[in-house]
């Protein structure tokens, strides 16, 4: 900053602005995580508490087919929630990004986002129940009462809604500055609009496509909320497993393997969008 | 090709905007079950003023939002502005550190900090969970987001705007006091606004690291939900969309701002 500050001037300067935040991140951020990787070798004891003989035996339980298909029905909802956002999202994307109301829309598609999550997840039951809106509309044709809660379909519906707004965003930052001469060029070249879409403006779009995809299925594998409240105990992800082992089950020991197996998974991700995007990818991802 | 675009845009929104409606519409809707409109009525929103717990509730969440708020802008600011001005041991550590907060399930956030508590209540004999914990914890995970926000603004400052002011002989808190703060004020409100939008929204974290008496508006909001749909809940969350619209109006006013 400063040529003519002394090595302990430097030092004094450095102390007060990284010294406070970053204790607190070793406090709380790598000493809680170290904390879950030590629980997770630790045995659960006849109360509850945590304690001796250390072993892997939270993650060969894990490993059972019972936790399994949880993971696997976590990864479901993942993949489903980013190929259904991308649906959505991709072309909305677009759209705002060549309107002339841009931020007025940006802004509307930001308000029900930051309404309180447990609303917009609380809204989809009001809506999907048996004697629901959607239910009652359908009853006007003559048809229903289905039962859309609660269900798969209805976990997956509201995840979506609450993460759609992660897949555009990222989205709607490349298409601004998408090159539209390449377009015209290929235009030029004789392609017809969908071959020129897919080799002038898709790849372009390609980083915020990687990172709309990140921030979906991540949070989206990772909530308990939603299949909590809109599964009703019928669709049971990770999430909910861990939340029950902190909960009612009271084995922290197995919530803490399940955690770092969850963690695991969140890293890969990343690692493999890193790998995609270079180093400066993650930068943009926040 | 461009119709097609619209129409989808049109039925995006609608698909957004529809859940939010139908709350907003039941919470002025007399009938207590169902979704036949039978007449309007402000009574939900007169029990849910007349509920002690809930102004109980209302004013826990507020309080653990303006304290971490502050403490986290703080913090964050100060961790942002020595990142990005000095080097020195361990910064890449810490770099790392802040994007764990943004990118893990709010679960394990969650679970983590209870272990932290609960391992420090077993060593040290403290801390309780109480509020003080929800501040904990909430004041983690908005420190990694201030951080990144303010650190992207004062990448795009001038340095030599800070050279200048030192060639005319102002030491080093009164540059940062009366240039660098100045300027980077749009990203350091932007931060505190997200993290106080974060707080309020939370409900995760403060699951896990709440104890007795720590009630939160989200907290009751899950209770409630669980027990079955409930007209006062249409109200309050009226009431929390109306809230955010007012916060994002704001924090989209602050952040069109330019240096």
């Amino acid at each position: 900053m400063n040529e003519a500050a002394t090595p302990s001037q430097r030092l004094f300067r450095v102390l007060v602005t990284v010294g406070p935040g970053g204790l607190w991140l070793l406090l709380f951020v790598l000493l809680p995580s170290l904390l879950v990787l030590l629980a997770s070798f630790l045995t659960r004891g006849p109360y509850g508490e945590l304690g001796p003989p250390l072993g892997l035996h939270n993650y060969a339980r894990a490993l059972e087919p019972l936790y399994l298909e949880a993971f696997a029905q976590s990864l479901l909802v993942g993949v489903w929630a980013t190929l259904l956002s991308a649906l959505l999202g991709y072309p909305l994307a677009f759209y705002i990004a060549r309107h002339p109301k841009r931020d007025l829309l940006l802004f509307l598609l930001l308000l029900p986002f930051l309404t309180n999550f447990l609303i917009r997840v609380y809204a989809w039951l009001v809506l999907l129940q048996r004697e629901g809106l959607v239910n009652a509309l359908l009853g006007a044709f003559g048809l229903g009462p289905f039962p859309f809660y609660p269900s798969f379909g209805a976990v997956l519906l509201a995840t979506v809604y609450t993460f759609l707004p992660f897949f555009v965003l990222p989205v709607y930052a490349s298409v601004e500055r998408l090159d539209w001469q390449l377009l015209e060029a290929a235009y030029d070249l004789g392609a017809r609009p969908f071959r020129a879409f897919l080799h002038a403006v898709l790849p372009q779009t390609y980083p915020g496509l990687f990172a709309g995809s990140v921030l979906v299925f991540i949070p989206a594998m990772g909530t308990f909320v939603v299949a909590d409240l809109l599964g009703a105990g019928r669709v049971v992800l990770i999430g909910n497993l861990i939340q029950q082992q902190f909960g009612v089950t009271r084995d922290w020991a197995f919530g803490a393997a399940l955690s770092v197996f969850l963690m695991g998974f969140v890293l890969l991700s990343l690692y493999l969008y890193a790998r995609i995007q270079g180093e400066r990818g993650l930068e943009e991802l926040v | 090709m461009r119709r097609l675009l619209s129409l989808h845009a049109l039925l995006v929104y609608a698909f957004l905007y529809l859940p939010l409606l139908v709350i907003v519409a039941l919470s002025f809707n007399e009938s207590r079950r169902g979704v036949r409109f039978t007449g309007f009525t402000l009574d939900w929103y007169r029990a849910l003023f007349q509920d002690p717990r809930v102004l109980e509730y209302f004013g826990n969440t507020l309080a653990v939002a303006l304290v971490s708020t502050l403490v986290s802008t703080a913090l964050g600011t100060l961790l942002a502005l020595g990142m990005v001005r000095y080097r020195f041991f361990g910064k890449e550590l810490l770099r790392y550190l802040l994007y764990i907060p943004v990118v893990m399930p709010d679960v394990v956030m969650g679970i983590s900090l209870l272990l932290l508590f609960a391992f420090s209540r077993e060593l040290l004999g403290f801390p309780r969970l109480s509020l003080l914990t929800v501040i904990l914890g909430h004041i983690t995970f908005q420190l990694a987001f201030v951080t990144l926000v303010v650190r992207s603004r004062l990448l795009l400052l001038d340095p030599a705007l800070e050279e200048a002011a030192r060639d005319l002989g102002a030491r080093g808190f009164q540059t940062f006091l009366h240039v660098t703060l100045p300027l980077a004020w749009p990203g350091v409100a932007a931060g505190a606004l997200l993290a106080l939008t974060l707080s309020l929204d939370d409900f995760v974290v403060t699951f896990f690291t709440a104890g007795p008496g720590a009630t939160t508006l989200p907290l009751y909001i899950y209770s409630s939900v669980k027990l079955g749909v409930s007209p006062k809940v249409h109200a309050l969350s009226t009431l929390i969309v109306g809230l955010s619209a007012f916060f994002l109006a704001l924090g989209y006013a602050l952040s069109r701002r330019r240096v």
